[in-house]
């Protein structure tokens, strides 16, 4: 199942699959949300945003309209 | 003179980079300004073995060379250029053992710099915790360099680093990553054009805005064969090579690095399932900010008392003690009361960072701004706002300088700019005062008008400032290229000494900072204040002396003597009554006597003083402006009041005190005085329901406060953000006290 990073609940994984490059900051690719890489998402604020994230070991924050640039691949079995 | 080693620190915020630092160089450091720019420069010496010396300059963190900010541009600036003087003969990259992985990327990019580069792998103490085990020297291997692990918090591993540094000619310098492979084709043609430079640093000049080399980078520009085509270009060999450092960095640490993922977990997720909950989170925050506000507003008041009377007698002294004279009253009145003006803050601001430090190095700000970033936003302002917002409500000095934390140029600025509007603990005596004065003292649902109106002020200061910055949001024109992306970092115990180095810095870079300003203004006020050049100032004396022989001392100051004698002598009957002490009649009646003509004595001192500020400059600029204040329904004594006020707001009690010639500072006489004002054109009280009004609106608006203003000059690094904030602040200050006093009147 293909998705992004702003449609999963906390909790929940997903493998990096590709992004638009142009469309996120060179930092967040730094911090290493690289395609292949797995997302955790830790916690959501209230508001649904920002979201909290854990990328190759990296804790970070990013906005919703950021961790929709970011598309997972969601194995089923993780999804509830 | 024996050479020192130049050592760069460099490495990724929250590694515990500025404890290294601290523990390499003790209290030998000092902060500062890199020129031209607001970034910090902090450097510090180290003590080697063999009296060797090292310089050791702390660089801003950053997780790259692909630089984001002013900040990071610092560190790729210094690695460039060989000439500057503090070119490192070593760079320590300073990492997190949690975060190995991420910060071995900077590591990386500064070793393909070909600059001698060791390895500090920090909180050493966490890896048993954290299931870590890390082979040392495998590692040392795989990445060429030098290893030193560390805990700053346990004090070991510091030996390690100062033995690597004496001994960096023996680094070796070379780079693991074939930077070629970035973009093999763009960088083969670079190489044939420029075959002396390195390649890396061209590539860096090439992608990175910084001020270096300026030839070769007009050289590529110009050259159409070289010039990035797009920015998307650029950005996907940027990507290519975070992907190519990531590939070099995780075959390195899979054999020398294992992490128990089990034991992991723990603290950072359960705190954060609190800290970060939609109800507690909350809850949790506005708990924090009572603390921190009790702090500044309550506990700071008894060390700003102190000094507050520190100066004062000493003042006192020095008139006392020194020929007198205008050099006598420069120092009394002038240069002390300006030195005490500045002084008076530092609790406030030494409070304020303490306890910001503590929330930063927990870990817990980051939280802070998670959960507030969404709701800041559609003002303009970010979660990292926040802080500064509510620290204003202090003291904006302190406040806009924790703005600091916030990486977008735009909100950063609109936060600067709203601050002021946030009520002041400066604003508070002004407000007491006036209130106390024209609120009348019912009440309504059991809570008084006059603390009703207090709160209103304050519920008024914050929505005028969320209300600015979301206009200034819609008209600033600033793109900020920084995307909002935090770290969140764990949360840790914070060290002591990180947390009294952090006050420390702040509030001497307060004093030397805005200090000089606030001190020449206050000479100036001072000077302007007692100085004259009319006759009518020189000859003051006589004038007073001879209309009170004639005319007598005012009826208001006659009665006001009455009340202090009646006091005096009650205070004498109770002494009497409680056996304290004996008097005969003859001594009491002496001692009323004596108290009495010391009463007058005082009184025509002050008619005199009073009489010499009316003829001084700032009194005659107070009868220019007159004509300006009198819409708002104040005469030129509160004109006056209103001017020395753009020094400090707090000044505004003290200026009246002197021009009604009270003498004292206490609040009650202040306040008849003024109660007894009589407005000369209708023959009714001056201060009443409109005029009142009028000046807590002026009071809740005006940008008069210099040290602000000098604070916001160096944060911003321009005088046209200040001077904005006084022009708009004032001009919307008046016409707001305009409309109030001409409906209400």
């Amino acid at each position: 199942m293909v998705t992004t990073v702003a449609n999963l609940k906390r909790g929940q994984k997903g493998i990096i699959k590709d992004f638009d490059v142009e469309a996120l900051p060179i930092k967040l690719l730094e911090m290493g949300c690289l395609p292949g890489n797995e997302v955790e998402i830790l916690h959501i604020a209230p508001f649904k945003d920002p979201i909290y994230i854990n990328v190759n070991g990296s804790h970070i924050a990013i906005r919703k309209s950021v961790a929709a640039q970011i598309e997972l691949i969601v194995e089923d079995s993780i999804v509830q | 003179m024996s050479k020192q080693i130049n050592v760069a620190l460099i490495g990724n915020p929250n590694t515990g980079k500025t404890s290294v630092f601290n523990a390499l160089t003790g209290l030998n450091q000092k902060v500062g300004n890199y020129p031209g720019i607001t970034v910090e420069k902090k450097e510090g010496i180290c003590k080697l073995p063999r009296g060797v010396k090292a310089h050791i300059l702390d660089l801003p963190g950053t997780y790259s060379l692909n630089t984001t900010s002013l900040d990071e541009s610092v560190v790729v600036e210094l690695l460039l250029n060989k000439n500057d003087k503090d070119f490192p003969d070593i760079a320590i990259v300073v990492s997190d053992v949690e975060n190995l992985k991420r910060n071995l990327l900077l590591f990386t990019q500064i070793q393909d710099l070909k600059v001698p580069t060791m390895l500090v792998i920090n909180m050493a103490d966490r890896m048993i915790k954290k299931g870590i085990t890390l082979d040392t020297q495998a590692l040392e291997a795989k990445l060429n360099t030098k290893i030193a692990l560390v805990s700053t918090r346990k004090g070991s591993g510091i030996d390690r680093i100062k033995e690597l540094i004496a001994d960096y000619k023996n680094l070796p310098i070379t780079s693991n990553i074939d930077t070629v492979q970035i973009a093999p084709d763009y960088f083969e043609r670079l190489k044939k054009v420029f075959p002396k430079e390195d390649i890396y640093k061209l590539w860096l000049v090439i992608t990175q805005d910084v001020n270096f080399m300026p030839i070769v980078k007009k050289t590529i520009n110009d050259d159409t064969d070289f010039a990035l085509k797009t920015k998307s270009e650029l950005k996907k060999m940027q990507h290519r090579e975070t992907v190519l450092r990531y590939k070099f960095i995780n075959d390195s640490l899979k054999e020398t690095l294992t992490i128990d993922t089990n034991a992991a977990k723990g603290l950072r997720a359960s705190l954060d399932k609190i800290l970060t909950h939609k109800v507690f989170g909350y809850l949790i925050f506005f708990c924090i900010l009572l603390l921190i506000f009790q702090a500044i507003y309550d506990w700071s008041s008894y060390p700003m008392d102190f000094i507050d009377e520190f100066f004062a007698s000493a003042s006192e002294w020095v008139k006392n003690t020194l020929p007198p004279g205008a050099l006598t009253n420069l120092l009394a009145e002038g240069i002390l009361a300006g030195i005490g003006g500045i002084v008076i803050f530092i609790p406030q601001i030494a409070f304020l960072f303490f306890f910001i430090a503590i929330l930063e190095e927990s870990g817990y700000m980051s939280r802070v701004v998670f959960l507030m970033d969404r709701l800041m936003r559609p003002f303009g302002l970010s979660g990292k706002s926040v802080v500064p917002l509510i620290s204003g409500t202090a003291c904006a000095i302190p406040a806009v300088m924790a703005t600091r934390n916030i990486d977008n140029w735009k909100e950063r600025l609109i936060t600067i700019l709203v601050v002021p509007f946030t009520t002041c603990s400066a604003r508070l005596p002004v407000y007491l005062i006036i209130i106390a004065l024209v609120i009348p003292e019912g009440s309504f649902l059991g809570l008084s008008y006059q603390a009703l109106t207090l709160m209103s002020l304050y519920l008024l200061g914050f929505g005028v400032a969320i209300i600015s910055a979301m206009i200034l949001n819609k008209i600033l024109k600033i793109r900020s290229g920084s995307f909002f992306v935090m770290e969140m970092p764990n949360y840790k115990l914070p060290l002591p000494k990180n947390v009294i180095y952090t006050v420390w810095e702040k509030t001497k870079s307060f004093v030397l900072g805005a200090g000089k300003i606030i001190l020449a203004i206050s000479i100036v006020l001072w000077f302007l204040g007692s100085n004259g050049i009319s006759d009518d100032y020189k000859n003051a004396e006589t004038i007073v002396e001879n209309r009170i022989k004639s005319e007598g001392l005012p009826e208001i100051n006659q009665l006001t003597i009455q009340t202090q004698l009646e006091d005096y002598k009650k205070e004498l009957q109770f002494g009497i009554t409680r056996g304290l002490y004996k008097i005969n009649p003859q001594a009491l009646n002496d001692s009323i006597e004596i108290h009495k003509e010391y009463l007058y004595k005082k009184a025509i001192e002050q008619e005199i003083s009073s009489f010499e500020l009316e003829h001084s400059y700032i009194g005659y600029m107070g009868k220019a402006i007159e004509p300006i204040v009198k819409p708002l329904g104040y005469d030129w004594k509160i004109g006056i009041a209103v001017i020395t006020s753009f020094a400090a707001r707090e000044v505004f009690v003290g200026t009246l005190a002197t021009i009604y010639s009270v003498g004292s500072d206490q609040e009650e006489t202040i306040k008849n005085r003024m109660a007894a004002e009589i407005n000369q054109d209708n023959n009714k009280p001056l201060f009443n329901l409109a005029s009142g009004i009028s000046l807590l609106l002026f009071y809740a608006f005006a940008m008069q406060c210099m040290s602000t203003l000098a604070i916001v000059k160096r944060e911003t690094n321009t005088w046209k953000w200040p001077m904005a904030q006084l022009v708009f602040m004032s001009i919307f200050a008046y016409i707001v006290a305009l409309i109030a006093y001409q409906t209400l009147k």
